[in-house]
């Protein structure tokens, strides 16, 4: 019998019984009790056709295969997923292939990024080490992840990759990974580029629909009508506002160029530049972006254009509002300007300064007088630069002579000449909202100030960051590309309707005369 | 999300752009495990991060044996020291909901009522209470307002037991990937709204284990959440457009999942108007 102690059966030895004893004495009716238990265990079932000895048989070859902690509570789980796993085996190839697609396709793009870096040939790669316009992005994330800002490594390097891929096919100078921006069903990932001196693209006249008709189709119209005085409707004395022109590509809003992709690996699209009518549109409306670049946008006031255009405006914006550099960085470039080029609206172009001396990161972070603007703002008119509607619809009167007799002299207005705060100002002037100021500064570190970055946040578009670390700078954007306001959003309201006609004594509403009041008339008149 | 599984997990919600240093990482490593021996909780979540002007508050959660009690609440400035805030009553809620703009970053900080009503601030003054609001009130009460509204879990991942207590699910093995998908995979984790407004039909096809929970599907309004195949279709991640920077992620067929906040503590109210 059994002696160790760690051999079943042990200590239970009693002198007469042998340890294998079972209750029940007697060994033939125990033999035939045993044989009753397994036929009924072994009865199929009717309705599925299993039997339970078959099934508990599995079922305790996967416990004691698998050795699951506290077996006893998850018996009946292990009992379903063994069932369960009987029907598996036939449906099994054809499952996991149809599902498994759009993952691997997904790989497929992004390994497609990695090879063709290799498979470049020997010549290319030297004339990559000179100068190249791609940035470093490794380097920027670097910085932004010590304060906890920006994406995983993984996608910033398919970034980097994906705009090598760019600056490979498009004749760019300059590159700079903007940002993100989220969107309901893909995100965009956009890339700030500025063409060389006049390698840009033409590009094709895009013909908008929902812009107010120029003058041309009005004229027209006109010449038809007046031949016709007597039975014409009433012309309409409406006059469309002036449409103001979009700023020079190069210049403005419109300084760089931006393209953008759903996720790297995809094709990168150029957005087309944009017009002050719609960055007026998009300070009023307030939308999600779905992720496809033709998607409409649904708003009142109607927004012109789709959501390319709306992705431009709140881009433009973004950057209008939140593009800093550390004081000092830029500079105006020495020009022998007169004083006339001010005047049209300031210095419009920097340079970068040879001489620039970092300031410490304590010294970034404490003061916000530190950190300049270095994009030039919008004004309320949508562009940077103010042009004045008017000045062109007087040239092109003086040429029309049959036209319009009376001149729009109530529509000449003195537009006030807007003017924004002047290229590299100072944050501190930035006005806050309400009582937050308009930027958050911090170190990106208390514990080690020596190699600590100086990491700036902006309140008033938030997801836009900024870091300075000694002569290193960078702006980036992360966010669903909305401005901030502690205000619930009011939409603009649709005018109201319009009157029909002015009032006035001659043109007055009033009751039909009743049957008695016409036959007193009729009675008077025969008089 | 899982303090054991923070690094991974922050790798996964990286794509809105937020996350944390790896100072923060590195701390949150250790302190969250000292607060799971010092406060005896079973499981701590770290929730996430509130945005404030001048400092950010970094919360973490902590649960006991039954999954679905109140959860005890710590907040940090550091990520280093924890303190507990205190359990949430309906009226700070009630309080906090009108209370807007961003939170200041210093817990002590006092809110005034400026848009209170004259006739409320007449009852105020008579029950002998002040119209102010302290900071950490609202911290505690916007948590449990992001959580009740937003807080999710994947279905099947937790059961309850016939005891009433709720607890994980062994046996869960993640969701497919056309079942990730869905919106009615998930489920809110918080007392159920509009479980009993099933029909009968609708009913008798639940899991009573698996099913004691409403799922997003009936979300007021519809498209609150947008759904994301990301890292090339492996993680499924949704984000909340009503709450802004609540992420949860999971990866389809695998046990990991979890939601964390990083945001400026603040209810996207316009969200009718962006949709």
């Amino acid at each position: 019998g059994p002696y160790q102690p760690h051999e079943p059966g042990y200590g239970l030895y009693q002198p007469g019984y042998s340890p294998y004893d079972d209750q029940i004495p007697d060994p033939k009716s125990q033999m035939l009790a045993i044989q009753n238990a397994k036929a009924y265990l072994l009865k199929s079932s009717t309705t599925s056709g299993l039997n339970l000895y078959d099934h508990l048989a599995n079922m305790l070859t996967k416990i004691l295969d698998e050795q699951p902690t506290n077996a006893v509570d998850i018996i009946e789980n292990i009992s379903k997923d063994v069932k369960w796993a009987q029907f598996q085996k036939k449906m099994d190839t054809l499952r996991d292939e149809y599902e498994i697609l759009p993952t691997f396709e997904a790989a497929e793009k992004h390994k497609a990024l990695f090879l063709k870096a290799n498979g470049e040939g020997d010549e290319e790669l030297e004339e990559e080490i000179g100068e190249t316009p791609l940035p470093n992005v490794m380097e920027t994330a670097f910085y932004f992840e010590q304060a906890g800002i920006g994406l995983s490594k993984d996608e910033y390097y398919h970034i980097f990759l994906a705009l090598k891929k760019l600056i490979s096919v498009q004749p760019i100078q300059t590159c700079r990974f903007w940002g993100k921006i989220l969107g309901l069903e893909m995100n965009y990932i956009i890339a700030e580029v500025q063409y060389h001196d006049g390698e840009e693209e033409e590009e094709t006249e895009e013909e908008e629909v929902t812009e107010e008709g120029g003058k041309g189709v009005g004229e027209v119209e006109d010449e038809e009508e007046e031949n016709e005085k007597e039975d014409a409707p009433p012309k309409s004395t409406y006059k469309p506002p002036p449409v103001i022109p979009k700023e020079e590509n190069g210049t403005g809003a419109n300084k760089y160029v931006y393209f953008v992709c759903n996720e790297p690996g995809k094709p990168w699209v150029k957005l087309p530049p944009v017009t002050p009518a719609q960055i007026v549109c998009a300070r009023k409306i307030k939308k999600f972006f779905t992720g496809r670049l033709d998607a409409p946008v649904v708003s009142f006031p109607p927004f012109p254009g789709n959501e390319a255009n709306y992705l431009r405006a709140q881009i433009a914006r973004i950057s209008a509002g939140t593009q800093i550099s550390p004081i000092g960085f830029y500079q105006f470039a020495e020009e022998e300007g007169d004083e006339e080029e001010e005047v049209e609206g300031g210095r419009d172009t920097y340079e970068e300064n040879p001489d620039f001396q970092p300031l410490s990161v304590a010294e970034m972070v404490d003061s916000l007088s530190t950190w300049v603007h270095h994009v030039q703002s919008i004004l309320k008119q949508g562009r940077c630069v103010w042009l004045n509607p008017f000045q062109k619809s007087e040239e092109e009167e003086e040429n029309e002579e049959e036209e319009k007799a009376e001149e729009p002299d109530e529509l000449q207005q003195e537009l006030q000449q807007e003017i924004g705060p002047p290229l590299l100002t100072p944050l501190s002037e930035d006005e806050g909202i309400q009582n937050i100021p308009a930027w958050t500064a911090q170190p990106s570190t208390n514990l080690i100030p020596q190699y600590a970055v100086a990491i700036l946040q902006s309140n008033r578009w938030p997801g836009a960051y900024a870091f300075a670390s000694g002569k290193k700078f960078d702006n980036i954007y992360f966010g669903w590309g909305h401005k901030y306001s502690p205000e619930n959003h009011a939409p603009a309201l649709p005018p109201p309707a319009q009157g029909e006609y002015p009032s006035g004594p001659e043109t007055t509403e009033t009751r039909d005369p009743t049957l008695e009041e016409e036959l007193a008339f009729k009675a008077a008149r025969e008089e | 999300m899982e303090a054991s599984s923070l690094p991974a997990a922050l790798e996964l919600v990286a794509g809105g752009g937020a996350g944390l240093s790896p100072e923060k990482r590195a701390v949150l490593g250790s302190s969250l495990l000292l607060l799971q021996r010092d406060y005896r909780f079973e499981r701590v979540w770290f929730w996430g991060c509130i945005q404030g002007v001048r400092g950010a508050y970094y919360i973490a959660e902590g649960l006991g044996p039954d999954r679905a009690a109140p959860r005890s609440r710590l907040y940090s400035l550091n990520c280093v020291e924890w303190s507990l805030l205190p359990p949430v009553t309906e009226e700070m809620v009630a309080q906090a909901e009108q209370l807007k703009g961003r939170f200041q970053g210093d817990p002590s900080f006092e809110y005034e009522y400026t848009e209170i009503n004259a006739e409320d601030a007449e009852r105020l003054f008579e029950d002998g209470k002040e119209p102010m609001m302290k900071e950490e009130a609202r911290l505690v009460a916007t948590i449990e307002e992001i959580d009740r509204a937003v807080g999710i879990i994947p279905r099947g991942a937790f059961v309850k037991t016939p005891l009433g207590s709720v607890r994980e699910n062994r046996n869960f093995e993640g969701l497919s990937l056309t079942e990730a998908k869905k919106l009615s995979s998930y489920f809110h984790f918080t007392e159920p709204v509009n479980l009993k407004n099933k029909t009968l039909l609708e009913k008798a096809d639940l899991d009573p284990s698996t099913d004691f929970l409403d799922s997003l599907e009936h979300d007021i309004p519809q498209g609150s959440w947008t759904v994301q195949l990301e890292k090339g279709g492996t993680v499924v991640v949704l984000r909340s457009l009503l709450w802004l920077g609540l992420t949860f992620y999971h990866v389809p067929m695998t046990k990991q999942y979890g939601y964390v906040y990083f945001g400026t503590g603040e209810k996207n109210l316009d969200l009718p108007f962006m949709l």
